[in-house]
C-alpha cells in the first residue's frame, strides 16, 4: 500500500509543547474529638464517592512469630458486625453497589469503600461499623485462617510470589520488613483469636487513622457524617517500642530450585532508603533511567536488545523506614546468567562508567512530569494520593511541587543519587528456577558459592 | 471517528480498534494477530525506531492488546500532545511496512515466546484457557485457540505473513478511532483528518461466522505444577449483546461472584469444600461461554464440588433468583457502568468503550441502552436463561490436577493436549 497523499509533515515529529501546571484539588482537613483525621477533596466526574481509611499500621507491626497478624486482623473486619454474619455484611455492601478493598502494606492498612454517591452516608456509617465494631468471632477466624493457609499453599506454585517472599527474608532477615503481609504456615498455625483481638486493640485506633473522602460531597457534610459514625470510637494509642534489629548480610547468589521451570524468576537488589530522604526526587529520576520505564536501560538491554524477557524493571520501594531497591524480571531459563551479569553491569555503570546523560534524563523527567496529571484523574487515584500525604507526613504542596522539583534536576544530581543509593557490592541475587548454579557461566559472575534455599523453607 | 469532550483533567485519550483478532487466524498460523500487535510498536517508515520513546517522552502512557475479536491500541497524553499521538498512530496505520524487517520480526517472536512461557507455561493453572477453548470449540472453529498461539505456529511464522496480515487488516475501513478528554471537537477533528485522511480506506471485510454446539458433556483433565486440584466448568452461551447475554452475566454473578454468591456461601463459607470459587461470562462476537472454577480444599474432591455446583444451578434454573438478588445485581451493574466512565482512556475507559460499541454494533452511543439491558433483567428472564444454557449434558468438565495425581480428576475424563 502506498498512500496517495498526506497533508502533514512526516519528516519530523510534532514539537513538544508546554503542559499546563498541575495542582492537586484543595484538601480540606478536620480532626474529630477522638483524634480521627477527616480529609476531603471534591471530584464530581462520576456520581460516585471514594472513602479510604488509612490506618498507620501494617505488616511491619506483626509481632515476631505472628507474621501475618496485621493482614488477618484486617481481613476479619468484614467477617461480621454486631449480629450480622460475613455474608450479611457483603449483602449490605452489594445493595449499595459498594466495593470494599483492603490492602495491607508494610507500613499501613488501607480500607477503601467506593459507592454510588446516593449511598455515601450509608456507606460511611457502614465503614465505621466494620472498623469500630467488628464482631471478631472465633469461628470466622478459623475459617479465614484456613483460607490463608490454603492461599500460602497455592502461592508455592507462583514463582513470582515465591521470589518476593524469599527476597524480603534475604534482605531483611527477622526485622520488620523481612516478611510479606501474608505471613507463613508456622506463624498462621500458631495464631489465635486472642492474638487478633490484642492486635486490633493495639494497632487500630482513631489517633493514627485518617479518613479520606473524595467525591461530590462537601467537607462539612462528610465531617458531620464521620462525627456521627466514628465519634463514639475511643480506643487510645498504645505505643510499643520497636526492637532494634540488625539487618543480615545475605549471600550474593541465592537459588530456589524449581525443577522443570521454563523461565527463571529473578530478583536483584539491596536495602534502599526511607521515603523521608531529601534525595527522593533524584532517586525517582535515576530509577526511571535505570529500570523504571519501558525505555529504561535495563528493559532495553534485556527485552529489546537480547529478547530474553517479556519485561524487566527496577524500583525503589519507598516506606517509612528504608524499603528495598529491587530489580524484577522473569527471564528465559537458558539466559539466566546473562540476565544477571547484564543487570548488574547496568546497575554498576549508571553510578560512574556511564552516568546519566542529559538526553536520558530529559526522557525520564518528561515521563515523570508531562503525564503527571493523569495520576489524579479518578476519585480513587485522588483518594490514594491524599492518603500518601498522611502516611508519609508530606506537605499538601507535595504533588504541586513535584513537577518543578523534578524538572530542576541536573544529570549530576541524578548520577550522584545513583552513586549514593545503589551499591553493586551489596547486591543480592535470587533466582527461582531450574538452573545449574555450579556451572561455569554462574561461576563467571563472581558472586561466590550459590546459597540453595529449599522452596519448602520459605 | 468518535469524539467525546470532557474537561476535568488536562489529558486526552486516543484509542484505535482494528477489527481483527485471533478469530481471523487459521489453524497452523495461530498467535499471529497478537504477534502482529507487538510489531506495531517497533517503528514505521517515518519514525523507524521504538514507538514508546517519543510518546513516553511527551508524558504519554500507552499500550495495546489483542483478543479473539479485536486489537486495540491507546495513548493517554497531556492535552498539548494530541498531535504527536495522532502522528504516531497514523504513521503506523499508513506506513508500517517499509520499516517491518525480518530482524524485528524475529526479535518480537522471541519476546512473544517469553511472554507465553511467563504467562502460560510458568503460571499455575496457566494452560487452563488453552485446554478449555480447545475443547469448547472444534479444531477449525476460530475460537478453538488462544490469542497467544501455539508454540510451533509462532516458531514457523514468517515476516512475509506479517506484511500480508497488515495489508489485509490494518487500514481505515477496518478501524475505529475514538478521542476522549480535554479538547475542542472542531480542532481535534481537523487534526484527525489531516493525519489520517491520506491513508487509503482498504477493503471492507466480511465478518467471520461460525457456530458451535456441545451435545454431551466433555470430560477432560490436565496435569499441572499445582498443589490443589481445580475444577473448571464451561457452557456455550449466546453472542455478546444477544438475548440472554445480560441475564447470564447476572446469573454468573449471583452464582459465583463474591461473598454474597450462592456458590461462595455453600462451597467456601458453609461446607468449606473449596478454597475459592469464581465464574464469569466471556462475551464474544460469534459465541460466548460461561466458565466457573473452584479449587478443592485439602481432603475434598472435585466430584463433591461438581455435585454441589450442579445442585445450585438446578436450584436457580428451577426457583429463579430472589428479589434481593435481582436488586443487588442491578445496582452492581449500574456501579460497574459508572466505574467505566471514570477515566477517558486505557483499557475499559470511555474511549475504549466507545470503540467497542462502534466496532461490534456500529452504535457508539449504545452506553445507556447497554445499561438498560441489565435493568430489564427480571426474575423470570434470568431463570429462563439459566435453565436454557447452564445445564448438565452440555458442558466441558475439566479437572486440573497435580502431576501424577490423575486419581484426583473427575471420573471418565480423558487427557487433553495443549501446544
Amino acid at each position: 500500500m502506498n498512500p496517495a497523499s498526506t497533508t502533514v509533515d512526516r519528516s519530523t515529529l510534532p514539537a513538544l509543547r508546554a503542559v499546563p501546571r498541575f495542582a492537586l484539588p484543595a484538601v480540606t482537613k478536620s480532626t474529630l474529638g477522638n483524634g480521627l483525621k477527616v480529609w476531603t477533596a471534591q471530584h464530581a466526574m462520576v456520581p460516585m464517592t471514594g472513602l479510604l481509611l488509612l490506618v498507620r499500621s501494617g505488616s511491619s507491626s506483626d509481632p515476631a512469630g505472628r507474621e501475618g497478624l496485621a493482614a488477618i486482623t484486617a481481613d476479619m473486619l468484614d467477617e461480621g458486625v454486631g449480629s450480622l454474619s460475613a455474608i450479611e455484611v457483603h449483602q449490605e455492601l452489594a445493595r449499595m453497589g459498594a466495593q470494599l478493598d483492603t490492602d495491607v502494606g508494610a507500613d499501613a492498612t488501607l480500607i477503601g469503600l467506593t459507592s454510588l454517591s446516593r449511598f455515601t452516608g450509608r456507606a460511611l456509617a457502614f465503614l465505621a461499623d466494620l472498623v469500630v465494631r467488628p464482631a471478631l468471632r472465633e469461628d470466622d477466624f478459623l475459617r479465614v485462617r484456613q483460607q490463608r493457609l490454603h492461599r500460602l499453599m497455592q502461592l508455592r506454585d507462583l514463582p513470582g510470589a515465591t521470589a518476593d517472599r524469599a527476597f524480603a527474608k534475604l534482605l531483611y532477615g527477622n526485622t520488620p520488613y523481612g516478611h510479606t503481609a501474608l505471613g507463613n504456615e508456622r506463624s498462621l498455625g500458631a495464631m489465635t483469636m486472642d492474638d487478633v483481638r490484642a492486635f486490633y486493640q493495639r494497632a487500630i485506633h482513631p489517633e493514627d487513622t485518617t479518613l479520606v473522602a473524595v467525591g461530590d460531597g462537601d467537607h462539612d457534610t462528610i465531617r458531620s457524617l464521620a462525627e456521627h459514625a466514628f465519634g463514639g470510637w475511643s480506643a487510645s494509642r498504645d505505643v510499643v517500642e520497636a526492637p532494634v534489629d540488625v539487618l543480615p548480610q545475605p549471600p550474593r547468589l541465592n537459588i530456589v530450585p524449581r525443577p522443570g521451570a521454563a523461565q527463571s524468576e529473578l530478583r536483584i537488589g539491596h536495602v534502599g532508603v526511607a521515603r523521608s530522604t531529601a534525595d527522593y526526587h533524584a532517586i525517582v529520576a535515576a530509577n526511571m533511567v535505570l529500570g523504571g520505564q519501558f525505555v529504561s536501560r535495563i528493559n532495553l538491554n534485556l527485552r529489546a536488545d537480547k529478547g530474553i524477557t517479556y519485561g524487566a524493571r527496577t524500583a525503589f520501594e519507598f516506606r517509612r523506614s528504608a524499603g528495598p531497591f529491587v530489580l524484577s524480571a522473569s527471564v528465559d531459563k537458558a539466559a539466566t546468567a546473562v540476565a544477571i551479569s547484564e543487570s548488574m553491569k547496568e546497575i554498576a555503570d549508571i553510578r560512574d562508567r556511564r552516568p546519566v546523560t542529559a538526553d536520558e534524563l530529559a526522557i525520564g523527567v518528561a515521563a515523570l512530569t508531562r503525564g503527571y496529571a493523569k495520576n489524579f484523574e479518578t476519585f480513587d487515584q485522588l483518594a490514594r494520593a491524599i492518603a500518601q500525604l498522611s502516611l508519609f507526613d508530606l506537605p499538601d504542596s507535595f504533588y504541586s511541587e513535584f513537577v518543578p522539583r523534578v524538572e530542576a534536576l541536573t544529570p549530576d544530581d541524578v548520577s550522584r543519587a545513583a552513586a549514593r543509593y545503589l551499591d553493586p557490592s551489596r547486591l543480592t541475587t535470587l533466582v527461582v528456577g531450574d538452573v545449574d548454579a555450579t556451572s561455569q557461566e554462574f561461576g563467571r559472575l563472581n558472586l561466590g558459592a550459590p546459597n540453595l534455599v529449599p522452596a519448602d523453607s520459605i | 471517528m468518535l469524539l467525546h469532550e470532557s474537561h476535568g483533567c488536562p489529558i486526552v485519550a486516543v484509542n484505535i480498534w482494528y477489527h481483527v483478532g485471533s478469530k481471523n487466524e487459521r489453524p497452523g498460523h495461530t498467535g499471529f494477530a497478537h504477534l502482529f500487535e507487538h510489531l506495531m510498536f517497533e517503528g514505521s517508515e517515518h519514525h523507524d525506531r521504538g514507538f514508546f520513546q517519543p510518546l513516553q517522552a511527551a508524558g504519554a502512557s500507552l499500550n495495546g492488546s489483542t483478543n479473539a475479536d479485536r486489537t486495540n491500541y491507546w495513548e493517554v497524553v497531556p492535552a498539548s500532545a494530541l498531535d504527536l499521538a495522532l502522528w504516531m498512530e497514523s504513521d503506523r496505520m499508513g506506513y508500517l511496512l517499509p520499516a517491518l524487517t525480518g530482524q524485528k520480526f524475529a526479535n518480537q517472536r522471541d519476546v512473544v515466546l517469553n511472554e507465553r512461557r511467563q504467562n502460560y507455561e510458568n503460571r499455575p493453572y496457566g494452560l487452563a484457557s488453552m485446554a478449555m477453548l480447545a475443547t469448547l470449540y472444534p479444531d477449525d472453529h476460530p475460537y478453538h485457540w488462544t490469542t497467544i498461539g501455539e508454540i510451533a505456529d509462532l516458531q514457523a511464522a514468517q515476516v512475509e505473513e506479517a506484511h500480508d496480515f497488515f495489508r489485509r487488516y490494518y487500514h481505515p475501513a477496518n478501524a475505529s478511532i475514538a478521542l476522549a478528554g480535554d479538547f475542542e471537537s472542531e480542532t481535534a477533528l481537523a487534526l484527525v483528518r489531516s493525519y489520517f485522511e491520506g491513508i487509503p480506506a482498504g477493503p471492507r471485510l466480511d465478518p467471520v461466522k461460525r457456530t458451535a454446539t456441545i451435545e454431551s458433556d466433555r470430560r477432560i483433565y490436565l496435569e499441572d505444577r499445582v498443589e490443589l486440584p481445580r475444577l473448571y466448568l464451561a457452557w456455550l452461551t449466546p453472542a455478546m449483546y444477544a438475548d440472554g447475554d445480560a441475564d447470564l452475566d447476572l446469573a454468573t454473578d449471583l452464582l459465583a461472584n463474591g461473598k454474597t454468591s450462592r456458590l461462595y456461601r455453600r462451597l467456601v463459607y458453609d461446607e468449606r469444600i473449596a478454597t475459592d470459587v469464581s465464574a464469569s461470562q466471556s462475551s464474544r462476537e460469534m459465541s460466548s461461554f460461561v466458565q466457573m472454577s473452584a479449587t478443592a480444599a485439602p481432603g475434598h474432591t472435585l466430584a463433591e464440588i461438581d455435585r454441589a455446583i450442579s445442585e445450585e444451578i438446578d436450584a436457580l434454573a428451577n426457583g429463579g433468583p430472589t428479589d434481593d438478588e435481582i436488586e443487588r445485581g442491578r445496582v452492581q451493574a449500574e456501579t460497574q457502568f459508572m466505574r467505566r466512565l471514570q477515566t477517558v482512556g486505557g483499557f475499559g475507559g470511555k474511549s475504549d468503550q466507545l470503540n467497542a460499541y462502534n466496532t461490534f454494533l456500529g452504535r457508539p452511543d449504545y452506553f445507556t441502552e447497554d445499561l438498560g439491558r441489565y435493568e430489564r433483567v427480571t426474575k423470570s428472564s434470568l431463570q429462563q436463561a439459566s435453565a436454557r444454557y447452564l445445564h448438565d449434558g452440555h458442558r466441558v468438565v475439566m479437572s486440573i490436577v497435580p502431576r501424577g495425581r490423575l486419581d484426583l480428576a473427575i471420573a471418565d475424563s480423558s487427557a487433553v493436549a495443549v501446544s
